[in-house]
């Protein structure tokens, strides 16, 4: 996994709350098999004025040049300031790849959606909660100010604003080891294989009814 | 010993270890798993050269894309085919128990599970689908998981989590004729909102629950992801026992009486300490339907589609015009006035027995309106179609007007065929009403089997005892 330290970009805003997985990645583009390719598929339904195909090209589709992501001042931006409740809905993995694969590093809002949050570490990015007030102010400044960058740094859990301004976040330890270091975590869970199995053997012989050959459907 | 609810006896249950930073690694025994979040797990597992640690714990079948007609052909469309044939292909590879579309047993995951008695109480379950939590009905700890943590469950049979906190929904009186599970999960989220349980784990009990058929109870549990919960359970009692005793996967003879006896510890003791708490009354419950674009933007069939001027937070207001927008809807609106143009009857919410037998209650010797284009009922899996169909609710829906299909998630999600085009509206009994989310321009309404049945009647909202 790409590891994340240190993040300075321009701010793509996007002024609405509850944004949805299915929003985030509509559910044509579910049936790609692949792990990359969901980009230009971010927020399709908003991004163009046509529908979508999975594996279509999209370069020459009607582009919606109200919605954010396709104007120029946020073309090249790596965070996403957005409103509460960012990524409810569905499990799918595919929405933090396509933000991933657009080029959003980070995303600030006042709350996430729990599996999305959870997902987004799996992927690189990094979810940032600050209050209510102060994502206001930034989605003011944002506005107010085309160019306008955010410094944001992982280690000493800070976003920092062009003033000077230092905003603290708060983020689990484990998963911001795992996020600096770039870890992987199916080796970090393997290296606990004898525990698991020990583990294991015990629940057989607890709840022998949950194990298999009893629980072949065949 | 103190009093613990089940939820930390679960989870306590299924902790091989906690890790010195606050994570908790819980040994999974049921890993379901569908065509659509699994292939990049899949492929994981080869690029690290990994074999799944039990191979006996994981059920899979394709559900999500599957056509719900004319099957004998297979699947036309090229970019689902490719998907299903790369579950199968997978299965195969790593010998996982699969099910394949022209298998009776096939169907919605959350179906499937519950009725092959393949989910059972006192498990840990996951699957890479958010509506997982239904499972939870049966006293199981049951998560919706990323394509990530697929590949994990596979590698190590273990997941990394934080542990929830705790909410008990206590729902008590008696429901009013025609109100069901349905109306009142659409009033909890409507109460809480859509993140009002994120971060909890959450308790459904009361009277209401106790009473309540174990379909029933799974709808109310498949919802929880809604209101934002990770999870959410009901304690093992007599229903749950009644509902499992005799299915194909279900222990027998003397392993059941063991699971039955530890089965019966699976409830919250008394005195057991929640970190927060809800009540609901039943009695004052009316149908719900959706007025706008999350599920917490609901009121009762006898309410009006709300004016944004008198919401006071500007984001909530915002976000009440942009769904009044999408949605083609006028505030002050009465919600019976609201004319449909499809109705879907199914998904992993409501596509079992009960669902089709309410609904049908509803159809039988009447007539779908005639501004209703489509009318389709997608049951949940091959053995509730063909339960249905000696019953005879196939030709109750059908002689209405309704089409009766092959099961799938269909309509819910749009990723096979059935979908809504631009514009149109639909009473729909699934889960979620988001932009697009029954295909691109759709508009979608949440409501009941039988308020879905009424709707199609009538051709607009209606209360069923006016029909």
């Amino acid at each position: 996994m790409q590891a994340f330290t240190q993040l300075e970009s321009t701010v793509v805003p996007l002024d609405r709350s509850n944004i949805d997985t299915d929003a985030i990645l509509p559910k044509q583009f579910l049936m790609i098999i692949e792990r990359t390719g969901f980009g230009p598929h971010l927020f399709d339904e908003w991004r163009y004025l046509d529908r979508g195909e999975p594996y279509k090209d999209c370069s020459q589709r009607p582009l919606n040049l109200a919605f954010p992501l396709n104007q120029p001042r946020y073309a090249e931006a790596n965070i996403l300031l957005t409103r509460a409740n960012f990524g409810c809905g569905s499990s799918r993995e595919h929405a933090p790849w396509a933000l991933s694969d657009w080029g959003i590093r980070a995303i600030i809002a006042p709350s996430f959606a729990e599996i999305f949050y959870g997902n987004c570490f799996k992927n690189g990015l990094l979810p940032i909660v600050l209050d209510e007030a102060t994502i206001d102010r930034l989605f003011g400044e944002v506005d107010a100010m085309p160019g306008y960058r955010l410094r944001i740094d992982l280690e000493q859990q800070t976003v920092v604003e062009p003033n000077g301004q230092v905003n603290r976040f708060e983020i689990d330890a484990f998963r911001k080891e795992c996020l600096l270091e770039g870890l992987d975590e199916i080796g970090l869970t393997l290296l606990k294989g004898d525990a698991i199995r020990t583990f294991e053997q015990a629940r057989q012989a607890q709840e022998p009814w949950m194990f298999a050959g009893a629980r072949r459907l065949d | 010993m103190t009093a613990q609810t089940l939820f930390e006896k679960l989870w306590a249950r299924h902790a091989v270890l906690d890790t010195n930073d606050g994570q908790t690694l819980l040994y999974v025994d049921l890993h379901l798993i569908n065509e659509v979040t699994s292939p990049q797990a899949f492929d994981g597992l080869r690029l690290n050269g990994l074999q799944p640690w039990r191979r006996g714990s994981v059920l899979a079948t394709s559900d999500h894309n599957v056509p719900t007609k004319a099957r004998e052909a297979g699947i036309t469309d090229a970019v689902a085919r490719r998907q299903v044939e790369a579950l199968e292909r997978n299965c195969a590879e790593f010998g996982l128990q699969f099910f394949d579309m022209k298998d009776e047993r096939q169907g919605i995951l959350h179906v499937i599970g519950p009725e092959q008695g393949i989910t059972l109480p006192g498990m840990t379950i996951a699957c890479g689908d958010s509506h997982t939590t239904t499972h939870g009905a049966f006293a199981a700890l049951a998560f919706g998981i990323g394509t990530s943590e697929i590949e994990h469950i596979l590698a190590t049979q273990c997941l990394l989590l934080k542990k929830l906190k705790t909410l008990r929904i206590t729902i008590d009186g008696v429901l009013a004729p025609h109100v069901a599970s349905k109306d009142l999960a659409l009033a909890l989220i409507g109460k809480i909102g859509t993140a009002g349980a994120t971060g909890y784990a959450i308790e459904f009990t009361g009277e209401t629950v106790a009473a309540m058929s174990m379909e029933a109870r799974m709808t109310l549990c498949n919802l929880a992801i809604e209101a934002g919960a990770r999870c959410a359970m009901v304690a093992f009692d007599d229903t749950t026992s009644r509902y499992l005793k005799g299915r194909p996967l279900a222990p027998a003879g003397e392993q059941w009486d063991a699971a039955e006896a530890y089965w019966r510890t699976l409830h919250s003791d008394p005195g057991a300490r929640f970190d927060r708490e809800l009540h609901l009354d039943a009695a004052s419950i009316r149908p719900h339907v959706t007025w706008g674009t999350s599920p917490e933007m609901v009121t009762d069939v006898d309410g009006r589609v709300p004016s944004p001027d008198a919401e006071s937070d500007p984001v909530k207001r915002r976000g009440m015009q942009q769904a009044l927008e999408y949605m083609g809807l006028q505030a002050g609106t009465p919600i019976r006035e609201i004319s449909l143009d499809k109705i879907f009857i199914g998904s992993c919410t409501n596509s079992r027995l009960e669902d089709l037998r309410l609904a049908a209650s509803v159809v039988k010797g009447r007539r779908v309106a005639d501004n209703i284009v489509q009318a389709l009922v997608v049951p949940g899996s091959g053995l509730v179609k063909r339960q249905a169909e000696a019953e005879g609710l196939d030709r109750i829906f059908t002689e209405a007007g309704f089409e009766w299909r092959d099961a799938g998630c269909s309509m819910c999600l749009g990723m096979n065929e059935d979908r809504l085009g631009k514009g149109e509206r639909c009473a729909s009994t699934s889960n979620r009403n988001f932009e697009g989310r029954q295909g691109p321009g759709g508009r979608s309404h949440l409501v009941s089997p039988a308020m879905a049945a009424a709707a199609a009647i009538a051709g607009h909202f209606t209360d069923i005892s006016d029909l």
